[in-house]
């Protein structure tokens, strides 16, 4: 680490106390989405800029980050922001889920138990749920303002019609604090159930659409569903074929042009530390 | 029984050029009027201040709720309104496109009502929209299929199904007929004149068919420029019309 030619973790002071007074706001109206003036990032849009600034906002130089993409610690995507973080703000890296105090996330939730003393930052593509629903943004938030959640289940209803069962997998809506349905990013239904009562501070940053939403800890989180058709989330017939678990996130890897397919846990290191492998 | 709906001297102006003016007229429970006219003579407009849509610019329009209260719609906060729309009124557009959620099976677009008033059985949800698809005439089977696959007639029922399946007290209509052929339109004023019927519908109908209005209408009224220049009783008024408008209307309904 040279002299910083950057101010800590990028942004500029004053740029943090815009973005961490939208996270304040957030956490205080659990869901809902708060407009801020997302800055222009070094990188493109769709590949994290607005959880790169909810990060930088909320990143001490004392924090440890990790960084997330599909699960994996050695992904691209993760593997520039840690890079970047490392360069513009000098904080320590891990890839250990329980030292890190900061976890910045792309389409996964940690399989180990997050603490009180870690913030989850996801980021997020299209944060209106309703938004293919009804494209009208002055409509979507009316439909907010007066929780009109009908149509939310019109898209479920759809799905059991035409499939059976609810095939919405991934970006399943769920209810926050029994106000507002949100979009919890493109994190597999899987994940859904980790949301709720979660002991750690979970922030979603869209940089592209310009919103910040939360979920503080320990609040409710209930996934849409119907009575008769209740929410379930995915399950394999076969353990992860590296470290044997049976109730983790498992990818699907295809081997070789002969079919040969392979399951193994998309937290890399969670299937890591079961194989007592680091 | 009281007043269902009532306007007073309701007027919507475009600038200076009045889209209506002055309309009064009382609505009760049960009833089916018709709004007719010529094309540009305000009664979309009307409609539309009618049942919300659109602020009239002076007037007022007033509804007696399911509880009693006689509410104007303007002193209504946006909650109640849109609740009431979606329960205790219906809109039937002139063109089904505009009332369905096209992106969406039959069987969604009427079960939507259902789930914004907070159903959240499937099994409900399902028999009720297939009973309703029933009751307009349509096949069982195509439930599942989206209302592109429909043709226009059939759009036309499932947008009444869509609307009927919270019993609304109130319907309004925009030209329910128009741009279907004629065999298609008879089934469909059967069709709507029985839901009437056997629902205790009130309903109040625009179009510019005098044909739909003797077969669905108790009472008319007839407007030109933004005027109503005739009201009354449906057979009377086109048995014996009096303005001038109305008399030239009347005649020129073609006899085949």
């Amino acid at each position: 680490m040279n002299a910083p030619a950057y101010n800590f973790a990028y942004l500029n002071e004053q740029t943090k106390r815009m973005i961490r007074r939208a996270i304040l706001k957030a956490i205080a109206v659990p869901g809902y989405q708060v407009p801020f003036a997302s800055r222009e990032m070094p990188m493109p849009y769709g590949w994290g800029t607005g959880g790169v600034q909810v990060t930088a906002a909320v990143l001490t130089p004392e924090d440890t980050l990790k960084v997330i993409d599909q699960g994996a610690d050695d992904t691209t995507n993760a593997v520039s922001i840690r890079k970047f973080f490392v360069k513009t703000a000098g904080v320590a890296t891990t890839e250990r889920t329980e030292e890190a105090s900061v976890i910045q996330t792309r389409h996964r939730i940690p399989e180990a138990r997050l603490t009180e003393d870690q913030i989850l930052v996801f980021q997020v593509p299209i944060p209106e749920p309703l938004r293919f629903l009804e494209p009208r943004e002055t409509e979507t938030r009316t439909m907010h303002a007066l929780e009109e959640y009908g149509v939310m289940h019109v898209k479920l209803y759809e799905d059991i019609a035409q499939y059976g069962e609810i095939a919405t997998t991934y970006a399943y809506p769920a209810k926050v604090a029994d106000r507002y349905v949100f979009d919890p990013s493109p994190i597999p239904k899987f994940d859904n159930p980790k949301l709720d009562d979660c002991p750690a501070l979970q922030l979603f940053g869209a940089g592209r659409e310009k919103r910040i939403y939360a979920v503080p800890p320990y609040t409710k989180v209930k996934s849409l569903d119907f009575e008769d058709h209740p929410f379930e989330v995915q399950s394999w017939d076969e353990p992860c074929a590296l470290c044997g678990s049976r109730d983790s996130f498992l990818d699907e890897i295809v081997m070789d042009d002969q079919g040969t397919r392979m399951f193994v846990c998309s937290d890399t290191d969670f299937c890591a530390g079961k194989r007592g492998d680091r | 029984m009281s007043v269902l709906l009532s306007a007073e001297n309701v007027s919507k102006f475009y600038g200076t050029r009045a889209g209506c003016r002055d309309v009064s007229f009382e609505l009760w429970p049960g009833e089916v009027l018709a709004i007719v006219g010529e094309s540009g003579s305000g009664k979309t407009t009307l409609l539309r201040c009618l049942s919300g849509h659109l602020p009239a610019s002076s007037g007022k329009v007033r509804y007696t709720m399911r509880d009693g209260r006689n509410v104007a719609l303007d002193e209504m906060s946006e909650a109640e309104r849109r609740l009431l729309m979606r329960t205790d009124w219906g809109f039937v557009h002139q063109d089904a496109r505009d009332g369905l959620r096209m992106g969406v099976s039959a069987g969604a677009n009427v079960g939507e009502r259902m789930m914004a008033v907070g159903e959240r059985h499937y099994g409900h949800i399902r028999a009720t929209a297939t009973d309703w698809l029933k009751r307009v005439e349509i096949p069982e089977d195509r439930i599942d299929d989206s209302p592109w696959s429909y043709s226009g007639g059939m759009r036309q029922r499932l947008q009444i199904a869509r609307n009927l399946v919270t019993s609304p007290r109130l319907v309004f209509m925009d030209e329910p007929t128009g741009g279907l052929d004629v065999s298609v339109q008879a089934r469909l004023l059967d069709l709507i004149r029985g839901l009437v019927k056997r629902l205790d519908l009130a309903a109040i109908v625009v179009t510019h068919d005098l044909a739909v209005a003797r077969l669905l209408s108790s009472r008319m009224m007839v407007m030109q420029q933004g005027q109503v220049i005739e009201q009354g009783l449906t057979d009377q008024i086109l048995e014996d019309p009096q303005a001038p408008y109305t008399q030239l209307l009347v005649s020129s309904v073609l006899q085949v």
